[in-house]
């Protein structure tokens, strides 16, 4: 009696193979998900999490507002940043007398290094895109970019100067990449 | 020369034409079919709707280098996708397309095929046992106990059908049956048809039963070692097998070239291409099941149900006969 | 073992010898992996076999060893977690919660009430995208190619939520050392509200396409008992230990952070085969749904980070610590040990893969091979995990 009991209900569970068929039949007749780049885009770019990129200041966008102070390199766990300062302009004579007669009076002599750095080395290939350099800089001078256009092909290509970088960008934009294709999440 | 060798010859040139054929459209079905399947488009960038796609595949296939293990036996070796593409072209010759299309006209043509067909399974002993590798030789060995198990049902099956006919000539059992479905042979015998469709699916290794292609698990099966065309070859010789199957399941169970309106050859793709679309759905629906398992299925079930079948089949036609005598 | 005739070389290497040393007569001996069709990673399995059954295995580890343990004593304590996002990519937020738990209990930093919740939400968000990737990599090992294919299309809308706040979509380092990185939005908490439902609707598909399936159920029920003794005895904790009857969660054992306020159900299973840790990880999804809908009702307002968060000069206060969070694939633990320098002098990470592995020794005796597969696909392993 049990054998047969079972071997109906081995029979009655094949159902379960029509019911199968019928969600992939449903599949097969739905639109697709897949996004077809290059010719379409994902619409979620904004949260991307890109390279680094140097912030401009407000008075001029094209000049980085960190003031070199190297606490991202030292934050960084991947080693990836080198700031390089700028040396102090040689002073012109006229300069170097006043700083002698300050000196002289005891004064303190205010230098002028300007703060903004020489070269802001960035090696991409190391970067784990952690974000504590982004949250340990005290003048808010770096940020992910959108970028998620970059490819290249050597390495060299991902190990940037990001002050360079910044000049050569145009600033004003709030994405510094190339002009997306438009963006749909998904097409029929 | 006699007519029928100029019919045989006419029909060899148009199979060897159309299987090549069957074979290309039958990829993009399937990876069209699968990508569907899984919301994806499938292939879609070389030719319009990526309908090239198999001609780039078959390309490549093509221009890849052959070349053979160590220790192999090279006669046997080649001989193996060689041996499992022939007798596919014989396979096709019985098959009435159309009221009197058909190459061969042979009173055994269910025989014919049944027979050819177990040559596939000397080229799968082959195939795994030339490789010289110890994997390909396990999945040899289970793709053959997979084959030979499965025949039987196949067997029982289409024999149940053949009863009812009363011949086993492919011509006939067609011209039995009506141009509506309610008149196939499908009405008189569905769990035939039921068992026909599984054991065409372990004789051609198909999934849900494809373990001797897809067990990449462990044994990569008996075609490891072969790459381009030898591999090539046995997989247009798989395609060409599965609309084999498709196509004697139509003949038998869905009335051929049986339809209102349509020509006859229409009807008969027709139906062949909605078997096959079938088969392509399953593969992409199921997973796979275990070899055991595979083997129960046969000897538990299938087997004892066709025999079954074939019995009541039998009875039937007995009483029948001398119902209507007296 | 084979000997090549003309250069009298022994095949194999040290594992297959010293494993061979101990064969039986007449015996097979295998190599599973360590380049596996299946989504595990590098594992490495000797098996000895007699005609189909297994009479042996051994897992062989190593080979995706990164040294994770030694990173930790050069970094600081916040540049470690990077490294926690890395170490497990399929929960990296359980990993990043033990790290910083761990931490901030030695330290006595208390992470403001906002910030707990946006952990258990994103945690908890991360299991669900955890456990769809198990099913659809455990399907695909059992010869199904598409019910991946659909809990990816489910997964890519979990990683889209999650690279809001975030900025990743699978390695991420999110949390901090006294709260998280940053808020979550209102785009975010609106698509997670949208999520839910949407998830809830598929979950019968799911039932229908593959739970319910014959051929499925044939391919797992009965394979892969473990004994809840055995369980014990390895250490096997999460849905491996759950599916055997055993109902530890560390949510409910050692609780930590607002998982008392919560309402959530643990799902245990009696049924100790690979079915029952099936069913387990199912229920778990609609347990995280509902836990997030419960922290998206009663998350209050407030800061996402401690005020007096470390900075890059912080040292690290002397003591030691453990911290253990329920992850995905079981119980995550990390010990810290620190001395008061910059850097932690010790950190040792207790990976769930780790133990469950180790029962696949004994459970897969006796077992066809074809069944090991399934065997260990339902452990769930992540093999970067266990090798950290």
């Amino acid at each position: 009696m049990n054998a047969i009991k079972e071997a109906l209900k081995t029979v009655s569970d094949l159902w379960s193979l029509m019911v199968g068929l019928k969600v992939t039949g449903k599949y097969f007749l739905e639109p697709q998900r897949t996004v077809r780049y290059p010719w379409k885009a994902v619409a979620n770019l904004d949260t991307y999490k890109g390279h680094l990129e140097l912030v401009g200041g407000m008075k001029d966008p094209f000049k980085p507002r960190c003031i070199s102070c190297g606490m991202c390199a030292l934050a960084c766990p991947s080693n990836c940043l080198t700031v390089v300062k700028k040396k102090a302009p040689k002073p012109t004579p006229e300069e170097e007398k006043a700083l002698a007669e300050a000196k002289a009076n005891g004064e303190k002599v205010r230098d002028k290094t300007p703060k903004d750095p020489e070269k802001f080395l960035y090696d991409y290939t190391l970067c784990s895109l952690c974000g504590t350099c982004m949250e340990n800089c005290p003048a808010g001078a770096l940020r992910f970019s959108k970028n998620v256009y970059m490819a290249g092909y050597s390495r060299n290509d991902f190990q940037f100067d990001l002050v360079l970088k910044l000049r050569e960008s145009d600033a004003r934009a709030p994405k510094a990449e190339p002009a997306a294709p438009a963006a749909e999440k998904s097409e029929a | 020369m006699p007519a029928e060798l100029i019919r045989i010859l006419i029909g060899l040139v148009a199979v060897a034409l159309s299987v090549g054929l069957i074979g290309l459209v039958m990829v993009w079905v399937e990876r069209k079919v699968a990508g569907h399947v899984q919301r994806r488009p499938g292939p879609y960038e070389v030719g319009p709707y990526g309908l090239l796609q198999p001609l780039a595949d078959a390309l490549k296939l093509v221009g890849k280098q052959l070349f053979m293990p160590d220790n192999a036996d090279p006669i046997l070796f080649w001989l193996a996708p060689v041996l499992s593409f022939l007798p596919v072209l014989l396979l096709f010759l019985p098959l009435p397309l159309g009221d009197e299309l058909f190459a061969l006209d042979i009173n055994l043509g269910l025989l014919l095929i049944l027979a050819f067909s177990g040559l596939a399974v000397l080229s799968l002993l082959l195939g795994g046992w030339a490789s010289n590798n110890k994997y390909g030789l396990l999945g040899a060995a289970r793709a053959v106990a997979q084959s030979v198990a499965y025949e039987i049902p196949l067997l029982l099956s289409v024999l149940a059908v053949c009863f009812v006919a009363g011949s086993l000539n492919l011509a006939t059992v067609v011209k039995e049956q009506g141009t509506w479905p309610w008149n196939w042979n499908i009405m008189t015998q569905p769990l035939a048809f039921l068992i026909y469709i599984v054991s065409a699916l372990g004789e051609t290794n198909r999934a849900p039963f494809d373990l001797p292609e897809a067990e990449s698990e462990l044994t990569a099966g008996f075609h490891t070692e072969y790459s381009g065309m030898g591999f090539g070859l046995f997989f247009l010789a798989e395609y060409a097998n599965m609309v084999v199957v498709c196509s004697v399941a139509t003949v038998l169970f869905l009335g051929g070239w049986h339809g209102p309106v349509l020509p006859g050859p229409v009807w008969f793709v027709l139906k062949v291409s909605l078997l096959m679309l079938l088969l392509v759905f399953f593969r992409w629906t199921y997973p796979r099941v275990r070899f055991d398992q595979l083997l129960n299925i046969n000897w538990k079930w299938l087997m004892p149900l066709a025999v079954a079948n074939l019995m009541l089949t039998a009875f039937f036609v007995k009483l029948a006969q001398y119902t209507v005598v007296k | 073992m084979t000997l090549y005739a003309d250069t009298q070389q022994v095949a194999g290497d040290f594992y297959t010898n010293n494993f061979a040393k101990t064969a039986r007569e007449g015996s097979l001996i295998l190599n599973l992996g360590p380049q596996h069709p299946s989504t595990h990673g590098v594992l490495r399995v000797i098996v000895e076999m007699d005609g189909e059954y297994i009479l042996r295995a051994e897992p062989v580890l190593g080979y995706l060893h990164r040294m994770h343990e030694k990173m930790a004593e050069v970094k600081t304590a916040a540049q470690f977690i990077p490294n926690m996002g890395r170490v497990d990519y399929g929960h990296a937020l359980g990993w990043n919660w033990a790290f910083v738990g761990a931490v901030e209990k030695m330290a006595g930093i208390e992470v403001p009430e906002r910030a707990e919740y946006v952990r258990v939400i994103t945690s908890e968000l991360n299991r669900i995208a955890s456990h769809l990737l198990w099913w659809g990599a455990y399907l695909l090992d059992l010869g199904a190619f598409t019910p991946i294919m659909y809990a990816f299309d489910d997964r890519e809308k979990i990683l889209d939520i999650l690279q809001m706040p975030t900025g990743s979509r699978l390695t991420y380092s999110y949390f901090r050392i006294g709260g998280v990185a940053q808020d979550l939005s209102e785009d975010c908490i609106k698509s997670i509200r949208d999520f839910i439902p949407w998830m809830r609707s598929r979950l019968p598909m799911y039932k229908d396409l593959v739970s319910d399936n014959i051929i499925l159920r044939k391919r797992i029920e009965g394979i892969g008992v473990i004994e809840p003794a055995q369980c014990r005895a390895y250490g096997a904790t999460g849905p491996v230990c759950r599916g055997s009857g055993i109902g530890y969660d560390v949510r409910r054992a050692t609780p930590y952070s607002v998982f008392p306020k919560l309402d959530f159900e643990v799902p245990t299973s009696d049924l100790k085969d690979a079915r029952g840790r099936y069913d387990v990880r199912m229920i778990e999804i609609e347990q995280s749904m509902r836990i997030i809908e419960q922290c998206l009702e009663q998350m209050p307002e407030g800061d996402v980070l401690v005020k007096g968060a470390p900075k890059p000069s912080w040292k690290v206060p002397k003591g030691e610590a453990y911290f253990a969070v329920e992850g995905a694939r079981g119980k995550i633990g990390v010990y810290v040990v620190s001395d008061g320098g910059k850097n932690i002098y010790r950190t040792k990470l207790r990976a769930p893969g780790f133990c469950n592995l180790s029962l696949f020794a004994e459970v897969s005796q006796g077992t066809i091979l074809a069944d090991a597969v399934a065997i260990l696909g339902s452990l769930d392993l992540i093999i970067p995990e266990i090798d950290r």
